[in-house]
């Protein structure tokens, strides 16, 4: 694997990583400072294992596909992922989508967890214990996939884990230390970064499973990067300009009264 | 069935999520790509051009509906 691949792999899986930790750690909160730690954080730990047992189950399977099917079909896959991402990416830096902001994030779910009754039973908390598990979980398995497709088709899965492992232990810490919601953490520009990185290796690999011979070979990923950075500004730009457009319209023309 | 039903759509919204027309374009992009290179064409170019097209389309559609 060159350099530049396993810059990107690590880079992705860190940040891929970091944004779903934060979002994933603002429900935990929420949960466990409204409705006690205990039931919240064995939810926690229920997730962390089904999601291992997902990476354990998935990850040496991955390994006994033939390169080139496994490169079409996780770049169709990453394609289609990455593209997802990009889309939301835009619309919110254009303005048509709201910007994820945890601090409303922990907040709504302060009050849902305030409003919700309690069922105690065999000793816990099932409200607390069933979000902190979902949030876990499905924020941890978009890690889980983006880990295990980038790690196999790079043929690293340790190193992808390691990208991933980095953010979980730092998020895990900073949020542990501060004790809130990691509201500063610039997570929709985390978030347009991995849409772009995923959309790169998805066009990438899949290019290549399809049998593709790319001019320059893996030097053709930052010429891919370079391309879809451009894309993606060239839209945020069109569409902040549609959407002026489109409020000069909507707003009433403020006519002069005349003397 | 209840379960079986939400199974396949916790999937479908994960893989394929609010723009089904993307996964679709990807699908058929790949499918293409494949078909010129095994003619003879290194259609390196194809995939590239799809996903400004699908990516395009997506966030104008999104952004005229929402006025």
């Amino acid at each position: 694997m060159s350099n530049t691949a396993a810059f990107f792999l690590v880079a992705a899986t860190f940040l891929a990583s970091a944004v779903e930790m934060v979002e994933a750690l603002t429900i935990v909160l929420a949960v466990g400072v409204i409705r006690g730690w205990r039931s919240a954080l064995i939810g926690v730990a229920a997730a962390t294992v089904a999601l291992a047992i997902v990476v354990a189950a998935l990850g040496p399977a991955l390994t006994l596909i033939p390169i080139g099917v496994l490169r079409l079909v996780v770049g169709a896959l990453l394609l289609i992922f990455g593209v997802q991402w990009l889309r939301k990416a835009i619309l919110r830096a254009s303005g048509y989508k709201a910007l994820h902001d945890e601090e409303a994030t922990y907040r709504e779910e302060r009050e849902a967890a305030e409003q919700a009754g309690t069922v105690q039973r065999a000793g816990m908390d099932w409200y607390s214990f069933t979000l902190a598990f979902k949030g876990v979980f499905l924020e941890g398995l978009e890690v889980a996939f983006i880990m295990l497709t980038f790690g196999s088709t790079q043929g690293s899965i340790p190193l992808a884990a390691a990208g991933a492992l980095a953010a979980l232990v730092l998020v895990g810490v900073v949020g542990v230390a501060v004790h809130a919601p990691l509201s500063r953490v610039p997570e929709n520009t985390m978030k347009f970064a991995v849409g772009i990185m995923l959309t790169t290796f998805g066009i990438f690999w899949g290019a290549e499973g399809a049998g593709v011979a790319w001019p320059g070979a893996d030097f053709a990923i930052l010429l891919i990067l370079a391309f879809v950075i451009v894309v993606s500004f060239g839209l945020v730009a069109f569409l902040r300009r549609m959407k002026e457009q489109q409020t000069l319209r909507s707003t009433p023309a403020v006519r002069g009264t005349g003397d | 069935m209840k379960y079986i039903t939400g199974f396949f759509q916790f999937w479908y919204d994960f893989i394929v999520g609010d723009d089904w027309t993307v996964a679709l374009g990807v699908v058929l992009a790949l499918t293409t790509t494949a078909v010129l290179v095994r003619s003879g064409v290194n259609a390196w170019w194809l995939l590239p051009l799809v996903v400004i097209v699908l990516l395009g389309l997506s966030v104008q559609r999104v952004a005229a509906t929402k006025k």
